[in-house]
């Protein structure tokens, strides 16, 4: 059961999407994101949802998948979509109702823009490892080392935790088995009664990730790790061809959605 | 009563994405009441997956698993309660210990088990004798003791549900001699005085040849061979290309024979060879 949170999931594959830098691919979101919030009127939103759909088919990941990630999220898009539909003013759809046209406009495009939202994100996570995210984002944060901004070590406690998520999962998923081959019940009961039920897969959690914790920092240090002072990359991330024009693309997207809004489309 | 027979059992993890990976792919097997039987295979196998099966933890992606006739997944009561009548020790058991003493992580099976106090104490107490945990450590923290001691601990608090089948997942695993020989006797000793079915999952031939009465090996997630340890054992070659190996005591054995000793077939422990290379020894000087 655990193992159905795709949250920052990879999904290997060797497509264009899969092949481009990480920096690019971390620029290009930002970039989607901007261009998003331009998006005013039914072409714009068009736009995108052309464009994602476009990026996703490159990428070969299915849109069940993508599907996948949003469903967490239905909650939140249901409940804008239902204060969209009752608080924008305009012509009502029938004399005398709240619910009007405008607002039942307004209520598709903000469940477009939450799910594109995630779509775009998810993209980057589904088509890019840990490690490489991670370090990507080093690099591009890198000018903030300048300002004495501990650049390396939040990138380094980051890929670690991003490492240890599934390792963590699954020593959870199996002490839980354990505890229920030992009648352990973790579903039913009250509120108070199942929060106690997590005691006994917590306790051995916590023992087990301050060992692991103790292990990998005396395993860093025999290799000579001392921070990211003078360190250099087994990968060299070098930008190709192909990031050049990823980005000109994406540039030319974002320019394309600032005239649409300049005409209010 | 407690007999073990699986259909077709089919299981696959992660199905209809990337991941997907079938486990155990179609395996049928009988395990009789009272037998001792060892599951070997290596790493991948679907050993650990097949025994997950056997008290309802992992359900079938098709097949079905039976315990004394009746279908163990046939609801959500019979999937709790086949929990009593199957132990499973994981492997590693000692890292789902968790309670603040001995005595309470004993007992937190019998305990959901909704037993009556004197029950459970009678129980705790049981299972502590069987796998040699003295009572003078029933009061301490689970946590600082030695590997060998919460390893038993750990067996203990399955052994505490009195389970008619036991079945443990590579007990043996990273102890020291002393402490693999220890527990197997303990779990000897529980089967010859309760009668439980035991299913042991190893990959080390040595311990399986020393206890087990029959033995079945995994590879690819399916049943590969399935017999006495005297038939797999002499199948030396096929068992090497799965590899595995036939124990130690069996290779010297064989490696003997190629030097003309003449060493009786059927030997794959150390007590047997050694008895064996003390009566050639005596018929020589004889």
């Amino acid at each position: 059961m655990l193992k159905d949170i795709t949250l920052g999931q990879y999904f290997p594959g060797n497509t264009v999407v899969h092949r481009l830098d990480p920096r690019t691919k971390i620029l290009l979101v930002v970039v989607y994101i901007v261009a998003l919030f331009q998006a005013r009127g039914w072409v714009g939103y068009g736009l995108v949802t052309l464009v994602t759909l476009l990026c996703t088919a490159l990428s070969k990941i299915k849109l069940r998948s993508m599907f996948k990630g949003v469903k967490p999220m239905l909650f939140i898009i249901a409940l804008t979509a239902l204060l969209n539909i009752f608080y924008t003013a305009g012509t009502p759809v029938r004399p005398g109702w709240i619910i009007t046209w405008e607002g039942i406009a307004r209520a598709v495009q903000m469940m477009l823009r939450i799910v594109l939202l995630i779509s775009g994100t998810f993209l980057l996570t589904y088509t890019t490892s840990p490690i490489a995210l991670t370090d990507g984002l080093e690099l591009l944060l890198n000018p903030l080392k300048k300002l004495r901004a501990p650049v390396h070590e939040m990138t380094m406690m980051m890929s670690m935790a991003l490492r240890f998520i599934p390792t963590l999962i699954s020593e959870t998923d199996k002490i839980m088995s354990a505890q229920k081959a030992r009648g352990a019940d973790f579903e039913t009961g009250s509120l108070t009664r199942r929060a106690k039920a997590l005691l006994p897969i917590l306790v051995p959690l916590f023992v087990s990730a301050f060992k692991r914790a103790d292990e990998l920092a005396v395993a860093m240090e025999s290799r000579c790790y001392h921070g990211g002072e003078g360190r250099t990359r087994m990968k060299q991330l070098r930008l190709e061809r192909r990031d050049l024009i990823a980005l000109i693309l994406g540039g030319l997207f974002l320019a394309g959605m600032f005239v649409l809004k300049g005409f209010g489309l | 009563m407690a007999e073990i027979i699986t259909e077709n059992l089919c299981h696959t993890y992660s199905a209809g994405t990337p991941f997907e990976q079938t486990a155990v792919r179609d395996v049928s097997l009988r395990i009789p009441q009272g037998q001792f039987a060892a599951v070997i295979g290596h790493t991948g196998s679907g050993k650990s997956t097949f025994i997950q099966h056997l008290n309802a933890l992992l359900q079938p992606t098709s097949g079905r698993v039976l315990l004394d006739g009746q279908d163990i997944n046939r609801d959500k009561y019979a999937r709790r309660d086949v929990k009593w009548k199957v132990g499973l020790v994981f492997q590693y058991p000692e890292y789902q210990l968790f309670e603040e003493t001995v005595y309470r992580d004993i007992a937190f099976g019998p305990t959901n088990m909704r037993l009556g106090k004197e029950e459970i104490d009678e129980r705790v107490r049981e299972a502590a004798a069987f796998t040699g945990v003295e009572e003078a450590l029933f009061d301490r923290s689970p946590l600082e003791l030695s590997g060998g001691q919460k390893r038993r601990i750990a067996i203990a608090g399955v052994i505490a549900m009195r389970p008619e089948v036991l079945i443990l997942d590579e007990p043996t695993a990273g102890l020291d001699p002393a402490g693999c020989a220890q527990i197997l006797d303990n779990i000897r000793n529980y089967r010859e005085k309760t009668g439980a079915t035991v299913l042991i999952v190893s990959h080390s031939m040595d311990d399986v040849a020393r206890i087990a009465g029959r033995i079945i090996v995994f590879d690819k997630g399916r049943v590969a061979m399935d017999g006495t340890p005297e038939e797999v054992f002499s199948r030396a070659r096929e068992l090497s290309l799965i590899g595995l190996s036939i124990p130690k005591a069996a290779q010297l054995a064989c490696a003997l024979r190629d030097r003309n000793i003449p060493l009786p077939e059927g030997i794959f422990t150390h007590e047997r060879l050694l008895e064996a290379l003390l009566a050639v020894r005596e018929g020589r000087t004889c």
